[in-house]
């Protein structure tokens, strides 16, 4: 619980043409600990990632909310349209306020 | 009983707290309020996030495994079929495990600066099951999908 937030990998293209939808992956290293497992018959604490926000040049794509059943080492894909060059802002909030933040740039 | 490393769902609470003793019509009713229990908090679950908007089959195309090897990391993808521009664009896809103890799972709310709704994840299963999308579309519809998944190791949720 302590222990700081991984750092965030996001794989996002370097180009894209105008109008080009592109791929992006990202995995946060992360136990998504529901707070409701036990190990060795004591409850283990909870500690799980409930936000996700997706920006691109400050305006919000995505907004994803986890609840208990994503996976450890949350991974996702999602696609956008790229028009511009494209400053590529992800936070991942878990739910006693720590975030942490990646980043990539799309250029056009 | 067989043993449940990671207490598995309210069932096998349930089924836990009848005791060794359990003869098989007392696991079977403990199953039954299992169930009813579970179907509760899955409307519930559903109603939070659409409403009581009546959704139509459809729509969507959701891909996950038939069989499930790690019920801990069951990948999960999700388009509907939308152009996703200002006039007809999906504000939210929603994804529901109707037998995992917190049955919503995540919502994805969307704008239509994407240009494509799709998303893929991975999440927990805690046993077979029938995982449900629901996508919110813009003019108030909600499209549904739904897929079985059978799993093999259950995913630790509980």
């Amino acid at each position: 619980m302590s222990r700081p937030l991984s750092l965030p990998r996001i794989r996002a293209p370097r180009a894209a043409k105008p109008g080009e939808i592109v791929e992006i992956r990202t995995l946060i290293e992360h136990p998504m600990e529901t707070g409701l497992r036990s190990e060795a018959g004591k409850l283990v604490a909870r500690d799980m990632l409930t936000r996700m926000i997706v920006r691109a040049n400050g305006e919000t794509l995505i907004d994803a909310e986890f609840r208990n059943g994503t996976s450890a080492n949350p991974y996702h894909v999602f696609f956008m349209r790229i028009e511009a060059t494209t400053e590529l802002e992800i936070v991942w909030t878990d739910d006693v306020g720590r975030s942490v933040k990646g980043n990539a740039r799309i250029l056009v | 009983m067989t043993q449940v490393p990671c207490a598995a769902d309210r069932r096998a609470v349930l089924m836990g707290a009848v005791s060794l003793a359990a003869l098989p019509w007392t696991a079977f009713a403990a199953r039954a309020d299992a169930n009813a229990d579970g179907d509760l908090a899955l409307r519930a679950a559903i109603r939070e996030a659409v409403g009581d908007r009546q959704a139509v089959d459809g729509g969507i195309a959701l891909r996950a495994p038939a069989l499930a090897e790690n019920g801990g990391q069951v990948p999960i993808s999700v388009l509907v079929d939308t152009p996703q521009t200002p006039a007809d664009h999906a504000v939210a896809i929603h994804i529901f495990a109707t037998r995992n103890p917190t049955p919503g799972v995540a919502s994805f709310r969307l704008t239509e600066k994407l240009g494509r709704a799709e998303v893929q994840t991975r999440i927990r299963l805690a046993q077979e099951q029938t995982v449900i999308v629901l996508a919110q579309m813009n003019d108030g519809r909600v499209l549904r999908a739904a897929a079985d998944v059978r799993v093999t190791t259950g995913g630790c949720l509980t």
